[in-house]
């Protein structure tokens, strides 16, 4: 069992403006499950994507050894022509093809380039078996729930005999009974010797199932801990996870709650094309002046979901309920009308919904606001200019100049700039959804500090994170969403994760 | 230097084709023995792809909103037609009929924009669809026949130029006249943005550079307007296309409207959650391309003094490859009004180099599709370059 399978050796990866991994170690013994933790945008998924060859050898320094030998991945196939599979966080599965086709996909069971469907039927069979998914070969894809997917891509896997497993929060997207089956099969796999590096943020799961952990953070290894030997408990990992002093993480700020400026009251939405399916249910919430309102959820809890359909009913369809800005009642039928009355929101998703990124600092800056800017639809270009100087400097964007295209900027700096157009907007409701997700510690602390900027100037903030500590230092209040619906509400100095996760799961059954 | 350095890199593309244009009309005056630039020559390049030049601009904010329109010859021709129907069967006033057929041309694109922007069709399959279906409506129309002569005064769209006031020399005065008011235009305009600059503090370009722009703008400007009154002087059409450019331009770069159309290329989410209206922008985007394209289906019809079935047949693929050859990008976003012309003008100088040279049509072609397909890869090499 002692023998190395793996063994990665001062691994360091830099990004235009970033450095993800820095002098990074990580040895997997032959046949143990092994659990990588550390926060968002601790390197994790980074070093998972310089193993499998996804960023190909010569853009990283330091050693890949598989079994004993250096490797040098030009590319995925290379990986996994040595057994090293990867299955991202976001499910590679071609929705359209069926479980056989998308399991035989680019190792197609053919001769001369003619495919025998028969060998292929069996062989799904069988894999299918093992990973104990009753569903005939030919089903569409698309049409089973994330969990078998996620099946499906663990059989996808094993066509490719896969000898080191590299899962990516496997669980995150799963029910509870789901994950369940999901761990079952990981251990039974381990019995057949196959290694798997799990990376998860669910610190019971890893209790459950991982031989050993490595901890990242900040794109450095903190430790690597035996789960037999060592004295491990979650504590000890979250600890060195978080590492630095809670206490300086989050901007010191002192609330001065006003009067109610934003109310949710019984709100109802359904899923866009699944007309019978209800996303939101009985949502109410209310946000005062110079409150910062955090919403905690897991994965699909409905918090995007609910932001968006708030902001001019840009998700969803049937939607019921009742909005309210300054205690009367609002129609924010298309999203024009919820910027013009006083909302904005800041997406999770920010190169896919919140920039264009083929554009400048300057031109996204002022695009929710061009009115302000314009007489008779002829922008002051000068006026502009200036517009974007001011918030380069108030919020400091750190570019050589506002001319630079949005797609070469840092995560933090492209989230800078797309709340410098919110903030131009001149909103008296901000609702941020995942406003720090893939941005560096210290670019943290800054968005930190303008959310309570933007409080202290008597605006109301509502925060989804699923960083639970984020919610808990940032927030004077926290709701908790669980499938739809809001789980509980927890004051600021009652909060703890625990507490909030107790909530986050308490789900109607 | 370092400044003007820095300006060519960053507009490597509209640069590059303008230096591309003026190598290729050099070496056509070359092999022409001078025939290219002579001032009968230049007016008949101007009225031979006035038509093309229209089009694409209207195709280049389709391009820019990430769409297509392959219907625009099979509508140009539709609306030549019902003009002719107009003005010559039932004896209308032309400005009344062109009126109407430019209503005709915005209806024609507010069909098309209804099913690209509200139904969500791809527009390749709904101008697709719009080729076929005026193409047959023109054949139906005309009942297969051309349809001639258009009144004297219509056809001074295409074959008319601005009055001479000199009473007959040799020169077109008031030719020359404009050609010296724009030259003061563009001073000025130098000259008053160097003033705004200075009034809001931004960094000042150095003043050569500014002299230099504009004592080349000035004298490119002059020789134009001076070859052009040695002949007849400004046609018509050309004062109709400088009118579009400059509209165009100044809507697409200051004014909300452009940013809007920008923005809807470049990311259509974001744009919409940034309040973009960007099904209605879509639709107005296509209104618009009717409206031009049946303009240009008025200026052919004009030039030829005739409506046929067989009008515009690949206006559509020329009007495209202006726009891609002037830097618009085919994932949208991207792309100029004057690039578009200045692709057009490529084009335009090609074909008529070419044919006073007496290579045939099939090189022609030929030819012509090597040069889009090079001009695209260039663009491609040079973003993946710089990115």
């Amino acid at each position: 069992m002692s023998e190395i399978i793996l063994e990665m050796k001062g691994i360091t990866k830099t990004f235009p403006g970033v450095k993800a991994l820095s002098d990074v170690n990580l040895q997997v013994k032959a046949g143990e499950i092994h659990a990588l933790c550390g926060e968002n945008g601790a390197g994790k998924s980074t070093l998972m994507k310089v193993l499998s060859g996804v960023y190909p050898h010569g853009t990283y320094e330091g050693d890949i050894l598989f079994q004993g030998q250096v490797c040098q991945f030009k590319d995925i196939k290379d990986s996994e022509s040595l057994g090293i599979v990867i299955i991202h966080q976001e499910l590679a599965l071609i929705p359209y093809l069926s479980i056989s086709e998308n399991i035989f996909l680019g190792n197609e069971q053919a001769r001369h380039g003619v495919i025998n469907w028969n060998e292929t039927t069996v062989k799904t069979k069988e894999l299918l078996q093992t990973v104990g998914l009753s569903e005939s070969p030919f089903t569409q894809v698309s049409t089973i729930g994330v969990g078998k997917q996620q099946l499906v891509e663990i059989a996808k896997a094993l066509s490719k005999e896969v000898k080191l497993l590299i899962l990516d929060e496997p669980t995150a997207a799963l029910n509870e009974d789901d994950s369940e089956n999901l761990l079952t099969l990981i251990l039974e796999l381990k019995q057949r010797g196959i290694a798997s590096i799990i990376i998860s943020h669910k610190l019971n799961e890893i209790g459950k199932v991982a031989d050993s952990v490595t901890i990242l953070r900040d794109g450095q290894t903190i430790r690597t801990l035996d789960m037999k030997q060592d004295e491990v408990t979650e504590d000890v990992i979250i600890k060195g996870m978080v590492g630095r002093d809670l206490t300086n993480r989050y901007p010191e700020r002192t609330p001065n709650l006003g009067e109610t400026i934003f109310e949710i009251r019984d709100w109802e939405v359904y899923h866009p094309t699944q007309t019978d399916r209800k996303m939101l249910d009985n949502i109410n919430l209310h946000i005062r002046r110079g409150e910062v309102v955090g919403i905690a959820g897991l994965m699909g809890a409905g918090r995007t979901e609910l932001a968006m359909s708030v902001f001019g009913k840009s998700y969803g369809r049937r939607i019921s309920g009742r909005l309210y800005m300054h205690g009367t009642e609002v129609h924010l039928n298309d999203i024009n009308k919820a910027i013009d009355s006083g909302l904005a929101y800041v997406t999770e998703d920010r190169k896919h919904y919140g920039l264009i990124l083929i554009d400048d600092i300057k031109r996204n800056i002022s695009l929710s606001s061009l009115k302000k800017l314009s007489r008779r639809g002829v922008i002051n270009e000068n006026e502009d200019v200036l517009v974007a100087e001011e918030y380069r400097r108030k919020l400091n964007i750190k570019t050589p100049s506002i001319l630079q295209k949005t797609v070469n900027l840092s995560g933090g700096n492209q989230q800078k700039v797309v709340l410098s157009k919110w903030i131009y907007a001149q909103p008296d409701i901000l609702i941020l959804d995942e406003p720090t997700r893939g941005i560096d510690v210290g670019a943290k602390y800054e968005i930190y500090s303008i959310i309570n900027g933007l409080a202290a100037e008597g605006k109301g903030v509502l925060v989804i994170s699923s960083e639970l500590p984020e919610i808990i230092g940032m927030c004077d209040r926290i709701y908790t969403m669980c499938e739809g619906r809001i789980s509980g509400e927890v004051e600021r100095q009652d909060a703890s994760q625990e507490l909030l996760m107790k909530y986050m799961t308490r789900s109607r059954g | 230097m370092g400044a003007i350095s820095e300006i060519f890199k960053k507009n490597i593309r509209q640069y590059g084709m303008i230096i591309a244009l003026i190598f290729i009309s050099i070496f056509f005056q070359i092999l022409t023995d001078g025939i290219l630039l002579k001032p009968l020559n230049v007016t008949n390049l101007i009225l031979q792809n006035s038509y093309i030049l229209v089009l694409a601009i209207g195709m280049v904010l389709v391009i820019i909103t990430g769409h297509i329109d392959l219907s625009v010859g099979s509508v140009a021709a539709f609306i030549g037609a019902l003009s002719a129907i107009m003005m010559v069967d039932m004896q209308m006033n032309p400005v009344l009929a062109v009126i109407l057929s430019l209503l005709m041309g915005a209806l024609v694109g507010a069909w098309q924009g209804f099913w690209v922007a509200y139904i969500k069709i791809p527009a390749f399959i709904v101008t697709l669809a719009g080729m076929l279906l005026f193409r047959g409506l023109t054949m139906i129309v005309l009942n297969g026949q051309s349809i001639a002569p258009f009144p004297k005064s219509f056809q001074k769209i295409s074959s008319g130029f601005i009055p001479d006031i000199s009473g007959g020399s040799s020169l077109n005065v008031l030719t020359l006249i404009v050609g010296i008011v724009l030259s003061v235009l563009v001073v000025y305009q130098e000259f008053r943005n160097r003033k705004i600059s200075v009034k809001y503090g931004f960094e000042q370009s150095s003043v050569w550079l500014s002299v230099a722009k504009a004592a080349a703008l000035v004298i490119v400007i002059n020789l134009f307007t001076m070859v052009l009154a040695q002949y007849n002087g400004i046609p018509n059409i050309l004062v109709i296309l400088l009118v579009l450019i400059v509209i165009y331009s100044f809507v697409m770069n200051h004014m909300t409207m452009g940013r809007h159309i920008y923005a809807l290329g470049g990311n259509e989410k974001a744009a919409s959650l940034s309040g973009v209206k960007t099904k209605r922008v879509t639709f107005w985007v296509f209104v618009n391309m009717g409206v031009l394209a049946a303009l240009s289906g008025l200026v052919f019809a004009a030039r030829l003094n005739s409506a046929t079935p067989k009008a515009g047949t690949n206006f559509e693929l020329d009007a495209i490859a202006a726009c891609f050859i002037g830097g618009a990008s085919a994932s949208g976003g991207i792309g100029t009004v004057v690039g578009a012309i200045i692709g057009g003008l490529v084009m335009g100088v090609m074909n008529n180099g070419m044919s006073l040279v007496g290579l045939g049509v099939d090189w022609q072609q030929g030819i012509k599709g090597l040069v889009l397909l090079l001009a695209v890869g260039f663009d491609i090499y040079n973003k993946s370059k710089t990115a």
